[in-house]
């Protein structure tokens, strides 16, 4: 069924009787040419991929639980494309690219609202990494402005600028950043695969991978085993304990991000802002409440929830930026299973079996990616050479040292990100 | 979340610094070999479970700590004194 | 209506209050919902999508409905339950999420397009053309939705926030929570009880029962009067527990002042506590649940527990006429106490049918309220039973669908409660969250005296499990009747038309919602959730949860335990963003570190800037300069020609002692310091064991087993802490102790050929090229004052770094200052002090910025060969070093004039502007005032390769785009001559 305005009149003429299931719930066959591991964000677009651009072979996606109840399902919902590091800038403009025509492709509306970014910075120092950040988004054909004081205070006069302890020098101001219905991208993406003809299981635990003699053949499920000549992980939360059924020790640490969301308000902050000073990050949804994140909660975890000082940490800079949101209510807290790798860039690339492929390491910035991560990834599998935007997003980089991306400059090593 | 420093007592966790896994202190020979380092820098179990690792008392007595707790449940089973662990190793 | 005799309110006390401009009367202790209620206001609020007319339901926090906005101004505050506001004279309401009013409310109109408005009906449309999304729909959809509104001035309000310990915190102040917290008490133990009433008694104060022969609210009163007389108990009022975290850890919202028409100005409105409790006992009650019907949001239908709550409490009849609709024995409590009071009670409706009458009232048994009628206010209802359909009049109904008891806190880890079939309801399973017991109805006891008894075993166990004795506390006599309840979720009513039975009365979720969503196959509990938006409103579906649920189990032919179960993430209760952050607005949020010079720099009108936690000077204006710029090319050339004086203190400075100092630096530094000798600086590199360059700094060797390191300033914390790592957890059994002291000492580097000039004025003993060589360090004394002296360097000029015990810092900078300008120079400050490096490519953080090897930037030589360090072997991996790397270079404008930028990408002269054509980044940019050209550093890919290539030097975002040279980044003396001299 396709959807329009004129669907939904028609339906709401006729007692809504008519709407159908936007995806089937198949039992698994016995045999798929290729099984995508995780039913998130990323794999449910690695499957729409495959089965939009790459192939017509049979595809699976195996989800343990239900199909986006990962981190796709709990983050702050911010999407843009302002990485500076080759490697990075070329995947997340593609991604923005990809976004920007979401809707028309699954014909489903992501609510991808391009509101616009404010990094704002709080020294020269911040001024000039932003100036060159975004220098690189303009040479990779993407926006930046470079916004001072009085530009800021035109777009967001809500800010405190006069007592404010980390004074607003400016901002990077990305317009063509913003936010989107995050819970929708994978329902979009699960319509899409499952018109495509993709079988898309929940409630399917993967609890093996068969390999021999170096060959994938297959997976081992609470559903019992189904054979497959490729697999694709994407487990963002278990990356680890996925790619060790394979014999794999992989470069992520899993730590806790949380995020918030206030109760409904009327319209009162139209952009994404960011705190250079802090982690902060905030925006309104539609439905009217504050939605904003900050740090992770810095030790390794897999609670999907957070603790206090996190969370005061994250309130106490909403307050020093923007005291006039003191009166909004925390409604609801919840955490995600971050995939930290070293350098806080991802990984999609081949593995030691052949056949196997991995997709993890987004770090806290996986949703936005969510497009071109199943692009990519689909590339990848379906013609066993990487899409030319994510080549460098290489597992043995960290061993030999070369095209490590490291964007906040903090280390490429654990736990400084 | 609340640690039992060994020479403070429990503190919150706001006292203390998250470094890894304390396989941080297990550093191999500068010979070891690209494996052996990529798997001492960057490769990690990464348990969903029962796991150790490094905190420091910064806000206290600057102690390193092997603490060893659930990263599901994050239950604490006990923490002891870094370089006490690292002697224990040779 | 109010009656007479009934409640507890002080009806000596009356207290008048604005609702939309118009004057309410109540009295003290009545909320803004029982005085409304009293003086027959129906409706309260309007929904959030269909702007249904919507009145009162609970008399709690849980409240979906009666959400109203206090007070205008910088102090308004929306989404307030006026189920728990306590009124006090002049107060003012307002509706909200309407307009023009609650009453009137013309939005209203979007209820007759709800069929084009079900679940997830915006996912399927608005998507062509794609422009009008951002410019039309989404604009139009913001505004309609959200609740209440924000002022848009800055909060302004005192808020504060706390710690508190105890060995037992008790959550909620009923039976169950006053028993368990005087058991624990009389046992000696730490206690706090804390509820989110202003008054402790829970349900005791809703119900007209008895406890000991006493009124129940009169028992609460008397436990509470013993409890807060002990010492060692902390009775919490008006304190909601919010959410239970690790290791006992419990946030907890204390509204300490919005009940208090003035508060004093040192009381704060709210304090968020974080209390640490070695055990807890969850006694926070249940809470009553509505059932599905037609038209079941009429103001008028409220919880059947409420509509007797308001009579008991608050001595408010609900309606004149009450019909009351359940399928528990609980609700006829509500017919009883009504009918009692003289309410008339019009029928009491119980969906059982072999239920027996008690009771002089109409009772229908094995009825169903199917619909109901009355537009802003009740009516009529219609009732099915077996004896045909029937219309009774009434104006107000009475709910009950059973009570969920309330686990809420206990999910806040991830622990699911498990279905009982008994009271259809979720119950708490063990160790939900380690320490936390529930105790009460929250545990399953519905009734008082299993409530009380149960508070009592739950204090008990936590007292064994702490260790402590317990003592023979007894429950009090208490009503112990049975709860009889057959499930039931929903009154089947026809689908066509617009008749709705809902489910989530704040997000306007109906059944046909639920159903449709199981349709479309968002058939998990949780896609149904998130499709329709059941249970994301402000009462996180307290209201609603378990009903919804029940509707999606019939929907897709599960029964209620395969379909999912229920979870509430933390807070409990919203909680105000200005409590979470209390202290951290304006200045609050970071602490200010200042030098000792800080108040000699002001005095002199330098600007300060923010340097990590630290204020540093920008420069130091004088008269007749107009701009930084002026001043600072007047700092850099006073230092190159004559002597300068700046305040260093802020850097890190270690103080390291012990045999194996050197053996240790050796080992964190990727040069050698052991082989230093006494009395000499040497520059050191150190690395992040990941081969990058984490800082550099200065090291001097005061004695043979005794060093001071500096450190940068932005690296001081993290440098210490990878040295105190190194030291306990790779090489303990090295003989060295080292301890910061950054604040202890007050350091100033005084540079400029004159600067060996200006020092022997203020040394005790003069100095001369021989006994202080370029790298020499040593004790010094001043007027007597012991310090320290370093001949190093950070401009390339002849330069010192003299230090002195903090307290003398402030005294030293005025007078070193005083005695620079007679030499004709002075202070100067971060502007110039950065192009004096620049001048001589030195590096800060703006080059050593986390990505870059000691190759990148020239060092790679000072990797020493002969011995291991941190970070050397992963320096050696292949991508690290090599002609692929971007390397530190100097850039010089090819026309001179032209201003440079930082944050500008390098390209070949040939290349097109693209981001793979990018070669490299600038990082440091100044003005020299010494060779009158812009200077840059940056790094360029094979950067020493180019040296005497034209490349150009594109800047978008500042609009720069001109060609430099690339050279050698040491612009200025690169043999070294001027420091040497």
């Amino acid at each position: 069924m396709r959807f329009s305005a004129w669907q939904v009149l028609k339906e709401g003429l006729t007692g809504n009787k008519g709407w159908k299931p936007h995806w089937r719930s198949p039992e698994p066959q016995s045999e798929y040419d290729i099984i995508i591991i995780g039913g998130g964000g990323h794999g449910l677009s690695t499957a729409y991929h495959l089965a939009a651009k790459y192939t017509d072979k049979r595809i699976a996606v195996l989800e343990k639980g239900y199909i986006g109840g990962g981190n796709v399902g709990r983050n702050t919902t911010i999407v843009r494309a302002n990485y500076f590091l080759k490697g990075n800038s070329e995947f997340y403009s593609h991604s923005l690219k990809l976004w920007e025509r979401m809707e028309k492709d699954l014909n489903y509306n992501a609510m991808h609202s391009q509101r616009g970014i404010l990094n704002l910075f709080h020294s020269d120092g911040q001024r000039d990494a932003a100036a060159r950040r975004g220098n690189m988004m303009v040479n990779q054909g993407d926006d930046a402005i470079l916004l001072d004081r009085e530009g800021v205070r035109d777009i967001l006069p809500y800010l405190d600028y006069d007592n404010i302890r980390f004074p607003v020098y400016g901002a990077l101001y990305h317009k063509r950043g913003g936010t989107a219905r995050h819970d929708a991208v994978a329902w979009g993406y699960a319509r899409g695969a499952d018109q495509r003809g993709v079988d898309i299981i929940q409630n399917c635990e993967v609890t093996g991978i068969d390999i021999e003699n170096g060959v994938v053949k297959g997976v081992q499920t609470s559903k019992g085993p189904i054979k497959a000549k490729k697999v694709g992980m994407v487990v963002a939360g278990r990356s680890s304990q996925v790619a060790a059924m394979a014999g794999m020790q992989v470069p992520i640490e899993s730590t806790v991000l949380q995020a918030f969301v206030t109760e409904g308000l009327k319209p009162v902050l139209d952009n994404v802002v960011t705190f250079g000073m802090g982690h902060f990050y905030i925006s309104q949804s539609d439905k009217g409440g504050l939605v904003f994140g900050g740090d992770i909660d810095m030790y390794a975890s897999y609670a999907q929830r957070g603790n206090l000082p996190t969370t005061e940490h994250v309130i106490d800079a909403a307050m020093t930026l923007m005291p006039m949101i003191g009166k909004a209510k925390l409604l609801r807290s919840w955490g995600g299973i971050m995939d930290m790798s070293p350098d806080g860039s991802p990984v999609i690339d081949k593995t030691h079996v052949e056949g196997l492929y991995l997709n993890c390491g987004w770090n806290y910035g996986g949703f936005k990616a969510v497009p071109a991560s199943g692009d990519c990834f689909a590339h990848l599998i379906a013609k066993d050479e990487p899409h030319p935007v994510a080549e460098k997003f290489r597992l043995d980089r960290f061993r030999t040292g070369h095209g490590i991306m490291d964007e906040e400059g903090t280390g490429s090593q654990h736990n400084t990100h | 979340m609340r640690i039992k420093c060994p020479l403070c007592g429990e503190r919150d966790r706001r006292e203390f610094y998250y470094k890894g896994a304390a396989i941080d202190l297990a550093r191999p020979a500068p010979d070891a070999g690209d494996v052996a380092w990529d798997d001492y820098i960057h490769n990690r179990e990464n348990p969903a479970g029962r796991t150790k690792d490094l905190w420091q008392h910064e806000m206290g007595c600057s102690a390193w700590l092997v603490v060893e707790r659930n990263t599901v449940t994050h239950e604490i089973y006990g923490v002891e004194l870094a370089e006490n662990v690292k002697r224990g190793m040779k | 209506m109010r009656i007479s005799n009934k409640g507890l309110i002080d009806r000596s006390t009356a207290v008048s209050f604005t609702f939309d401009g118009k004057t309410v009367d109540g009295f003290a202790g009545d909320t803004v919902a029982s005085a409304a209620l009293a003086q027959g206001r129906k409706v309260f609020g309007r929904s959030f999508k269909y702007h249904r007319p919507r009145g009162v339901m609970t008399t709690g926090s849980e409240e979906p409905n009666a959400l109203v906005t206090l007070h205008s101004g910088a102090a308004q505050d929306p989404n307030i339950r006026a189920t728990t506001q306590e009124i006090y004279e002049g107060l003012q309401v307002r509706g909200q999420n309407a307009w023009p009013s609650v009453d009137r409310d013309l939005m209203g109109v979007n209820d007759l397009f709800a069929p084009f408005f079900g679940a997830g009906f915006y996912y399927k449309t608005f998507m062509w053309p794609g422009a009008l999304w951002e410019k039309l729909w989404e604009p139009m959809i913001r505004r309609a939705a959200g609740l209440g509104a924000l002022s848009g001035e800055d909060d302004t309000s005192r808020n504060e926030k706390a710690y508190a310990f105890c060995d037992l915190l008790v959550i909620g102040a009923g039976p169950a929570g006053l028993m368990a917290a005087l058991t624990a008490a009389r046992a000696g133990a730490d206690v706090i009880l804390a509820d989110e009433d202003a008054r402790p008694g829970g349900r005791l104060l809703l119900e007209d029962e008895e406890i000991d022969g006493k009124p129940g609210h009169v028992w609460a009163a008397d436990i509470t009067a013993e409890l807060m007389g002990m010492d060692n108990v902390r009775v919490m009022t008006r304190t909601t527990v919010t959410g239970a975290f690790d290791q006992g850890t419990y946030g907890a919202l204390e509204r300490v002042t919005q009940h208090i028409a003035a508060p004093s100005d040192d009381m704060p409105l709210e304090c968020f506590w974080r209390i640490v409790a070695k055990r807890a006992v969850l006694a926070a009650g249940a809470l009553e649940r509505s059932v599905a019907f037609a038209n079941n949001d009429r103001p008028g239908i409220m919880m059947a527990g409420a509509v007797r709550g308001y009579l008991n409490r608050y001595g408010v009849a609900a309606g004149q006429k009450v019909a009351v609709f359940g399928n528990n024995d609980n609700a006829w409590k509500t017919a009883r106490d009504l009918q009692a009071a003289g309410v008339e009670i019009a029928a009491l409706i119980d969906s059982r049918s072999d239920v027996t009458p008690q009771g002089d009232f109409p009772v229908i048994t094995g009825g169903l309220v199917s619909d109901t009628r009355g537009r802003g206010a009740l009516k009529e209802i219609t009732v099915q039973s077996a004896s045909g359909e029937q219309k009774i009049a009434v104006d107000c109904l009475g709910v009950s669908g059973g009570w969920n008891p309330s686990v809420h806190m206990l999910c806040h880890m991830n622990g699911r409660p498990a279905w009982d079939e008994a009271t259809q309801s979720f119950l708490p399973v063990d160790n939900m969250v380690p320490g936390l017991a529930p105790a009460g109805a929250a545990a399953g006891h519905f009734s008082t005296q299993a409530a009380l008894e149960s508070g009592i075993n739950e204090a008990n166990q936590a007292l064994t499990d702490l260790g402590l004795n317990t003592t023979d506390t007894k429950a009090p006599q208490a009503e112990d009747g049975a709860y009889n309840i057959t499930g039931l979720w929903e009154v089947p009513h026809e689908s066509k038309g617009y008749k709705r039975a809902w489910l989530d009365f704040q997000n306007d979720v109906s059944t046909k919602d639920v159903r449709l969503a199981a349709k479309e196959n968002y058939a998990s509990v949780e896609h149904m959730k998130r499709y329709t938006t059941q249970g994301m409103a402000p009462d996180q579906g307290k209201n609603s949860n378990v009903n919804a649920l029940a509707i999606l189990a019939d929907a897709t032919g599960r029964d209620i335990p395969t379909t999912g179960t229920t979870t509430f993430r933390p807070p409990y209760v919203p909680v105000s963003l200005a409590a979470l952050g209390a202290g951290a607005r304006g200045k609050g949020f970071a602490p200010e570190r200042f030098v000792t010079s800080h108040q000699a720099t002001v005095d002199r009108n330098a600007p300060m800037i923010e340097a990590g936690l630290w204020y540093r000077p920008s420069y130091y204006p004088r008269p007749g300069e107009k701009t930084w710029l002026e001043s600072c090319n007047r700092e850099v050339i006073s230092i190159r020609n004559a002597v300068g004086v700046t305040d260093v203190s802020t850097l890190g400075k270690i103080d390291i002692q012990g045999p194996d100092a050197g053996a240790f630096l050796d080992f964190v530094y990727t040069n050698m310091f052991s082989t230093l000798k006494v009395g000499r600086v040497r520059y050191g590199l150190m690395l992040r064991e990941d081969g990058h360059v984490m800082d550099d700094g200065t090291t001097a060797r005061l004695g043979e087993n005794h060093y001071v390191t500096t450190t940068t300033t932005a690296a001081a914390g993290q440098v210490m802490k990878h040295m105190e790592f190194v030291h306990q957890a790779l090489c303990p059994d090295m003989d060295v102790r080292f301890i910061s002291v950054t604040e202890q000492w007050a350091q100033f580097a005084v540079a400029g050929p004159k600067s060996r000039e200006l020092l022997n004025t203020v040394l005790d003993d003069k100095i001369d090229n021989d006994s202080w060589p370029f790298m020499a360090c040593g004790d010094v004394t001043l007027s007597g004052v012991k310090g320290r002296l370093f001949r190093i360097s950070f401009s390339g000029e002849h330069a010192y770094e003299i230090a002195v015990p903090s307290r003398y810092g402030d005294a030293l900078f005025r007078d070193l200052v005083s005695r620079a300008e007679v030499l004709g120079g002075g202070a100067y400050g971060m502007e110039a002090l950065n192009v004096l490096r620049i001048e001589k490519g030195f590096i800060t953080h703006a080059e050593i910025h986390g990505r870059v090897t000691a190759f990148d930037i020239g060092m790679g030589r000072m990797v020493s060969g002969k011995k291991d360090c941190i970070g050397k072997t992963a320096s050696e991996r292949p991508g690290l070093h090599g002609d692929h790397r971007e390397q530190m270079v100097g850039l010089k404008p090819v026309d001179a004039g032209q201003n440079l930028s930082n944050g500008a990408h390098l390209f070949f002269a040939d290349d097109d502007i693209t981001a793979d054509n990018s070669r490299g980044y600038v990082t440091s940019v100044g003005y020299s005032p010494t060779l009158d050209t812009y200077l840059a550093l940056g790094f360029l890919e094979n950067g020493p390769a180019h040296y005497g290539k034209k490349i150009r030097f594109k800047d978008h975002l500042r609009g720069i785009d001109t060609m430099v040279e690339v050279c050698n980044p040491v612009f200025l003396d690169p043999e070294g001559g001027r420091s040497r001299g």
